[in-house]
């Protein structure tokens, strides 16, 4: 489990260098396979790019899962960890054969640990052009129950 | 029977034998990208199938033009747009304009071509033209 999460820190590391110097990246991150269990389907699965900004009170992540249709897209929230997963719906084209091949299609699968205020109430989520879009709230009961710490000299 | 073998050629042929399962078991016969889209190229007689994932992009940001038998897509993902005063916690998905130009097998007929988007993912149909189709010729007797 450490060894997986390191793993994750550093492709996102890489991610992040690799976004410096070219913007659009034709390769997509294979998952790391976890020890023990096996996929039920021998299909490959990928980290899908992510971008996530903040903006008052609310946090959109924005996920690239080309392929993927809304229905195919499963998202859990399970304590403060988001968890997204995205089944490609991917035929291949019935009586051709692939000749030339530079990327492989397959599900997608990625987490995130998100600020313990979330609203889980108010988490909205769309797909467009194979990205989705997930918004999340902050919750104002929480910031209400904010504890000023006061400094005493 | 005598057969002599050169150390070096053995160790090539281990080398590349070694090369190819490795490729097989990790990439799956993949070509490295070259260039933006990463695209495959689907093969049926006389018909061509390409397809390139494009999260992002828009249809109507999307471009092909073909001549002969090369392919030039063209398109532009454009950055997400922030409200005011939103900050980044993490940016990995790209943007910007990308051209790639592509060598088909044949001659395109250029009234057979269909191209649509789907999820991300652009699909273009093609067909060869019938001026690039081979000919049998007859064996005339005499």
């Amino acid at each position: 489990m450490f060894g997986k999460k390191r793993n994750q820190e550093e492709v996102n590391e890489r991610r992040q260098t690799m976004a410096e110097n070219t913007n659009l990246e034709p390769t997509k991150e294979e998952m790391e396979l976890t020890e023990g269990a096996e996929r039920t389907r021998p299909r490959r699965v990928f980290v899908p790019r992510a971008t996530i900004y903040e903006h008052n009170d609310a946090i959109t992540i924005l996920v690239d899962m080309p392929g993927v249709q809304a229905d195919n897209i499963d998202i859990v929230m399970e304590k403060n960890e988001l968890k997204i997963g995205g089944m490609v719906t991917h035929e291949a084209p019935e009586g051709y054969s692939l000749v030339y091949s530079e990327y492989s299609v397959g599900d997608y699968e990625r987490s995130f640990v998100l600020p313990r205020d979330i609203d889980r109430e108010k988490i909205e989520a769309s797909m467009k052009d194979g990205v989705l879009t997930v918004k999340l709230q902050r919750a104002e009961a929480y910031q209400a129950r904010k504890i000023d710490v006061k400094a005493i000299e | 029977m005598f057969r002599y073998y050169n150390l070096n050629d053995e160790m090539d042929r281990m080398r590349r034998e070694m090369d190819r399962m490795f490729r097989s078991v990790s990439g799956a016969g993949l070509s490295t990208p070259g260039g933006y889209p990463a695209m495959n190229m689907w093969l049926d007689g006389d018909n061509v199938i390409l397809t390139a994932e494009l999260p992002g992009v828009a249809r109507d940001e999307v471009d092909i033009s073909i001549e002969g038998d090369t392919l030039t897509l063209s398109g532009e993902r454009k950055p997400q747009e922030l409200p005011e005063g939103a900050t980044y916690h993490r940016r990995e998905c790209g943007y910007g304009k990308f051209t790639r130009v592509i060598k088909l097998p044949y001659q395109i007929n250029l009234d057979e071509v269909k191209a649509r988007m789907h999820n991300g993912v652009l699909e273009v149909k093609l067909e060869r033209a019938e001026a690039d189709k081979p000919r049998k010729i007859k064996v005339l007797e005499g």
